[in-house]
């Protein structure tokens, strides 16, 4: 395989020789048909669409449901590479569950001066129904996937703290799945450490984190926004797993200040709601009033103490692109150390400084929205044309604080099968960390996806992305 | 369990029961327009009756020629009753209830969904006919297969045996019901080929032919082949059977549930009415009107379920 020129592979370094980690595997592949491959690669997809592990695009005529492409040779870690991303993904999820119980309380960060008040004030993820209110148990970011990018043997950079409600777990669950069923021989010769805790962490994770009053057995459900959400998928499959029901807004109400399920046998109440409702549907009575997917007076219930909500409403301030740039400080005021894991060199356009150079620079400088997600929006100065850089400066000069700027990053490749062979593809990382009072759980692995056009840094899957799984070896 | 789940299965499991059933009356409808020159047209009509939606067919067509009926009765998205608006409805229903089903029965379903879409996304061919409606049998067989073995015998079971039982009885009087006049002693002229035919359709209809053959020794006639479809304890079709599974099963919620509702006196009265009676009864009745009166009780039953098991808010 020939590695892509200025980037480094995963498997083979910068071209001549397997890095480590992938050596048992690399024996396995020399003596593999590639024919059979290819088959098994079409088999995994079989797979996929028959146990209907699909996801919904959006803007599309009617509901469309598509999978996600599977690659079938695995993104492996070795232990030691691991145990650098646990540790600085705890340290953030720590600092960043300090920083939220600040902003909502005393501010001290403001008052430091550490971060400008007007990135709060001004910030729309901000709620004003949180101040004052402190969660059960403390804990505002239960469920957090860290988006990590490699550029080097040692270079790992924190891309974004997703820390509202980050998907995708569940194909880092269904991939290793997958690859059991079809290469078990892999995993007797390979000592690959087990994701499949994942879903009792959480249910033990979200009940640690139930109200004081519930009992040694609290209630748990999955709020979905329903079948057309496109991760429903993930919803169903993590009810199903942690084995506690999947509720729609329109299964619940209050009685008595709590919230109640209607089930076949009258009301029963909830303890701690895992909700995949952003913010803005929670609660029409607060939020948006034509809200049919959140459940009118939640906010009530939650703020005198009768119901846990995972994550919290309001961490979005945490994870906000805005926010992001000011991480290095977060860690450092809550926690006193030096951050573990890059951040990326990151320009504010709000700041007239930044906005010049990142116009002067725009050729080679990511540009995201500052509230956008899933790709949409942003500018990949080195692929964009001159027509599309044209009107991104219209946009960016009109609105500068609605952007950041980064510098294009180097991306790590890992490779994939095609029909020519393995050929090198740039690959993400999206570890989860669960997140309860007394401890934080990070599963080894996590969601890679990975961009299948050759030379493409988009990995999103509503962007033609795919997914492999991730291997953490034991030793 | 969540109201919104146990009425999710309840409609999954009448949904699949009516792609069967739809399957079925299509195949006896065809066995007759190849075995009779005359009136084909007017034994389409019965079909389209059969299955409830002569209204919404008239609105579309203006005569019953089988292609038109067929395709109406297979593919029609716009007719809520087709097949395959039925499937794609009991899939929906399946992934709305995932995490009530055990991975063999989503499965399964999904498989459903996925081969009967793929049979139906064109018109069907008359020489592919059969091949297509002999699938829509086998799946949904495999899809009651996986139920039986392997979902825990517990809430959600009940509710698809209930919904299952519910549409089963409904489509079983509702056979009867479009054809009882060749079924009415009096109608009947001894021995007619005419006859022969339409008994053998009803028959077809709920795939019994041969096993009414068994249970009644060859001797055929219209009030053995009544009293088989509505009476007979031992065929899964007849409505005293429906009936009976969907009160067992009423039974054993009201156990787990340690509570009885409306619905448990409205089934357990369905019950006994048809225990008590013997088919000379029916016929005094009139059986006509006893088959409305089973249609609108087992229609309230549906409705007194749905509310006592809070389907909906």
């Amino acid at each position: 395989m020939d590695v892509r020129p200025g980037h480094f592979d995963e498997m083979h370094g910068s071209g001549t020789t397997v890095r480590a980690p992938y050596v048992d595997y690399q024996d396995w592949f020399a003596d593999e048909d590639p024919r059979r491959l290819l088959k098994k690669s079409a088999d995994a997809e079989a797979l996929f669409r028959r146990t209907g592990i699909t996801f919904n695009v959006y803007g599309g005529a009617e509901a469309d449901e598509r999978l996600i492409p599977f690659d079938i040779v695995p993104r492996i870690l070795a232990a030691s590479e691991w145990a650098v991303l646990e540790r600085g993904m705890e340290q953030r999820v720590r600092a960043i569950n300090a920083f939220l119980h600040d902003i909502y309380h005393r501010q001290e960060i403001l008052r430091a001066g550490r971060i400008p008040t007007s990135v709060i004030s001004d910030n729309e993820a901000f709620l004003p129904q949180m101040i004052g209110m402190t969660p059960p148990g403390g804990v505002y970011t239960h469920i957090v996937g860290t988006d990590i990018v490699r550029t080097g043997e040692n270079e790992f950079y924190v891309l974004e703290d997703n820390a509202r409600t980050p998907s995708g777990v569940s194909y880092m669950l269904e991939n290793r799945e997958t690859m059991l069923q079809m290469f078990p021989e892999l995993f007797t010769k390979s000592r690959v450490r087990p994701v499949s805790e994942y879903p009792t962490d959480l249910r033990t994770s979200l009940g640690a984190c139930a109200p004081a009053a519930s009992g040694n057995r609290p209630t748990i459900a999955v709020l979905t926004p329903g079948i057309h959400n496109s991760a429903y998928f993930e919803h169903a499959f993590l009810a199903d797993q942690m084995s506690v029901e999947l509720v729609e807004g329109h299964d619940l109400s209050v009685e008595d200040g709590r919230i109640v399920m209607r089930t076949t046998r009258g009301s029963e109440p909830i303890d701690v709601l895992y909700r995949r409702v952003d913010d803005d549907f929670l609660d029409p009575l607060i939020f948006r009033s034509d809200s049919q997917l959140g459940i009118a007076g939640v906010m009530d219930v939650y703020r005198a103490g009768g119901i846990t909500i995972a994550n919290a409403p309001g961490t979005g301030i945490a994870d906000d692109k805005a926010i992001y740039s000011y991480v290095p400080d977060i860690i450092d005021f809550y926690t006193g150390e030096k951050p573990l894991l890059n951040n990326v060199p990151t320009w504010r356009c709000a700041e007239p400084d930044s906005l010049a150079y990142v116009l002067d620079h725009l050729a080679e400088l990511v540009v995201k929205e500052v509230h956008g997600s899933g790709g949409y929006g942003m500018l990949v100065g080195p692929a964009a044309s001159k027509r599309e850089m044209a009107s991104f400066t219209k946009k960016l000069k009109a609105n500068p604080s609605k952007y950041i700027a980064q510098p294009t990053l180097a991306l790590s490749t890992v490779p994939i099968l095609t029909r020519a062979g393995l050929a090198p593809r740039h690959v993400d990382l999206r570890p989860f960390a669960l997140v309860s009072p007394d401890r934080i759980r990070i599963t080894p692995g996590g969601l890679t996806r990975v961009a299948l056009k050759r030379n493409s840094l988009v990995v999103n899957s509503s962007q033609g992305g795919g997914t492999k799984d991730t291997w953490v070896m034991e030793t | 369990m969540l109201g919104r789940t146990a009425g999710g299965l309840y409609w999954m499991f009448r949904q699949l029961e009516r792609s069967e059933n739809t399957a079925r009356l299509i195949e006896a409808g065809m066995r007759i327009a190849l075995t009779r020159s005359s009136d084909v047209e007017k034994e389409w009509e019965s079909v389209v009756a059969t299955a409830g939606q002569r209204a919404a067919y008239l609105e579309r067509h203006e005569r019953y020629e089988p292609t038109t009926v067929i395709d109406f009765l297979l593919r029609d998205r716009s007719n809520p009753s087709s097949v395959r608006s039925v499937i794609d409805q009991a899939r929906a229903n399946a992934r709305e209830v995932r995490t009530a089903l055990t991975r063999e029965v989503w499965e399964a379903t999904n498989n459903t969904w996925l081969t009967v879409s793929d049979a139906l996304a064109r018109p069907v061919l008359q020489r592919e006919l059969p091949t297509v409606l002999g699938l829509i049998r086998q799946e949904s067989a495999i899809v009651r297969g996986s139920l039986h073995g392997t979902m825990l015998r517990n809430e959600p079971y009940s509710f698809a045996r209930i919904g299952t039982f519910v549409e089963r009885a409904d489509n079983t009087a509702r056979i009867l019901d479009v054809k009882y006049y060749v079924l009415l002693p009096s109608a009947s002229l001894v021995g007619s080929s005419l006859d022969n035919v339409q008994w053998e359709t009803i028959l077809r209809s709920v795939s019994a032919q041969r096993s009414y053959r068994w249970r009644s020794a060859g001797d055929a006639s219209a009030r053995g082949i009544a009293e088989f479809l509505i009476l007979d304890r031992q065929m899964p079709r007849s409505l005293i059977f429906c009936a009976k599974k969907i009160d067992n099963n009423l039974g054993h919620l009201a156990e787990t549930h340690n509570a009885r509702h409306d619905a448990h006196k409205q089934s357990d009265a369905l019950h006994s009415r048809l225990a008590a009676r013997d088919i000379d009864s029916i016929f005094d009745e009139g059986l006509h009107q006893f088959l409305q009166n089973f249609i609108a009780s087992t229609y309230e039953l549906g409705q007194a379920i749905e509310t006592d098991y809070q389907f909906t808010a």
